[in-house]
């Protein structure tokens, strides 16, 4: 469940996401956000089938400005898809599933 | 009637959508819920709702979404997660074409829902760049900031309000002289130091290197055009019909909006609609959810007489 999804810092972004192995997705999120909420389930779901291939984060924007403002984010929930450091995919709002199950697929 | 999967097929998790489903599973109907993305709707880009009777105080709108769905699920409603891609409705079995397969229904609750109406002005190119629909969600990117938001109807004037939390002035761009929304709103719109209104203007465009930075706008009247700083565009200019997989199954009005009687019942018998995208004078979460109550009922009143 939520275990799967690493919650990271402004401090811990450069060593989880960019010096990765893996690909990582990072999920820039914020309380105050609903359909950042709405979307956390499906995110636990895909970190339970893709956990072992893909790094799941999440990143509250509230109590880390610097990573958002660095990578231009200005809407939630924004997924950012990491491969070897550079930005592989960025999707902004609501998104089904399927279309992150593809995406998911698309860079793994 | 043979080899149906269910009793009834509801397509879309909102407000309508789940409340249809609440009727069903109470009526234990063998009922499926497909919802493309999540559970809630546009309500879960909505702020605060304070017009939905039984919350004295108002409700975030995830919050009612949540509540909607948990109570839709305790029933035993199962939700599935996945975009219809088209409809076969013509015979007495509604087949609903998926992703990875086919399904039968008795009956079929078109409750889709709508999405916000873009305007074609810079929207694609500065997406979660500086335009916005939800002011839940990205408002607070814009502290301190100079935003422009675009309409005059309820939601524009709601939202325009929440904005003024966060930004230190916004601009509200309206093509009339007039509001639409709410005289409630107006007061509060008026009254807000924050909210400056452009009357009978429309923005035409926007320039910006990696977000925005200006917007143009010009004055229908005198067609006097002006540009203003700004680093957001915030846009609420009502909504279109999510009917992309009806095509022309069932009859729609002008705009694509679904057609129906008293009962909810469209041009196919059978098939009924709810909510937002119906065609309907007041689109709200209290007449969206009226809506579902109905087509659920008429849909096991359908079953029964088949």
């Amino acid at each position: 469940m939520a275990e799967n999804i690493i919650e990271i810092d402004d401090d811990s972004f450069e060593k989880e996401v960019i010096q990765s192995d893996k690909p990582v997705v990072v999920d820039f999120w914020a309380p105050w956000c609903g359909p950042c909420k709405a979307i956390t389930p499906t995110m636990e779901a895909l970190s339970e089938t893709y956990g072992d291939q893909m790094v799941f984060t999440k990143v509250n924007v509230d109590e880390n400005p610097l990573t958002p403002s660095k990578y231009g984010i200005q809407a939630i929930p924004t997924l950012i898809f990491f491969k070897s450091g550079e930005i592989a995919e960025q999707i902004t709002g609501m998104v089904a599933k399927e279309k992150l199950e593809e995406t998911i697929k698309g860079i793994l | 009637m043979t080899d149906t999967n269910y009793d009834l097929v509801i397509i879309g998790a909102g407000p309508a959508g789940l409340t249809a489903g609440i009727y069903a599973a109470r009526a234990r109907m063998n009922v499926l819920l497909l919802e493309k993305a999540v559970p809630g709707g546009q309500i879960l880009v909505t702020d605060w709702i304070e017009n939905y009777p039984g919350f004295p105080e108002g409700i975030s709108g995830y919050d009612l979404a949540e509540k909607m769905k948990v109570q839709a699920e305790e029933l035993g409603l199962k939700i599935e997660t996945t975009e219809v891609q088209s409809l076969n409705i013509s015979t007495d079995i509604k087949e609903i074409v998926l992703k990875d397969r086919t399904i039968k229904a008795k009956s079929l609750i078109i409750a889709s829902g709508a999405s916000p109406r873009k305007l074609g002005i810079g929207e694609d190119k500065y997406m979660g760049k500086g335009i916005s629909f939800c002011a839940t969600c990205d408002a607070p990117f814009f502290k301190e900031k100079t935003v422009v938001a675009i309409g005059g109807g309820d939601t524009a004037v709601q939202e325009a309000i929440y904005l003024t939390k966060f930004a230190n002035k916004v601009l509200l761009v309206h093509r009339r002289d007039e509001l639409r929304a709410a005289k409630i709103l107006q007061e509060r719109a008026f009254a807000n130091d924050k909210i400056e209104i452009l009357w009978d203007s429309v923005v035409t465009g926007m320039d910006g290197l990696f977000g925005i930075e200006n917007v143009h706008i010009k004055n229908v009247k005198t067609s006097e055009t002006k540009t203003v700083k700004a680093d957001g565009c915030f846009i609420w200019v009502g909504i279109l019909p999510n009917t992309e997989f009806v095509k022309d199954t069932v009859k729609t009005d002008e705009f694509g909006f679904i057609i129906a009687d008293a009962k909810m019942q469209t041009s196919v018998p059978g098939v009924y609609v709810a909510g937002d995208v119906r065609d309907t004078p007041l689109r709200q979460v209290s007449t969206a959810v009226g809506d579902g109550a109905v087509a659920a009922i008429s849909a096991e009143h359908y079953i029964e007489n088949l």
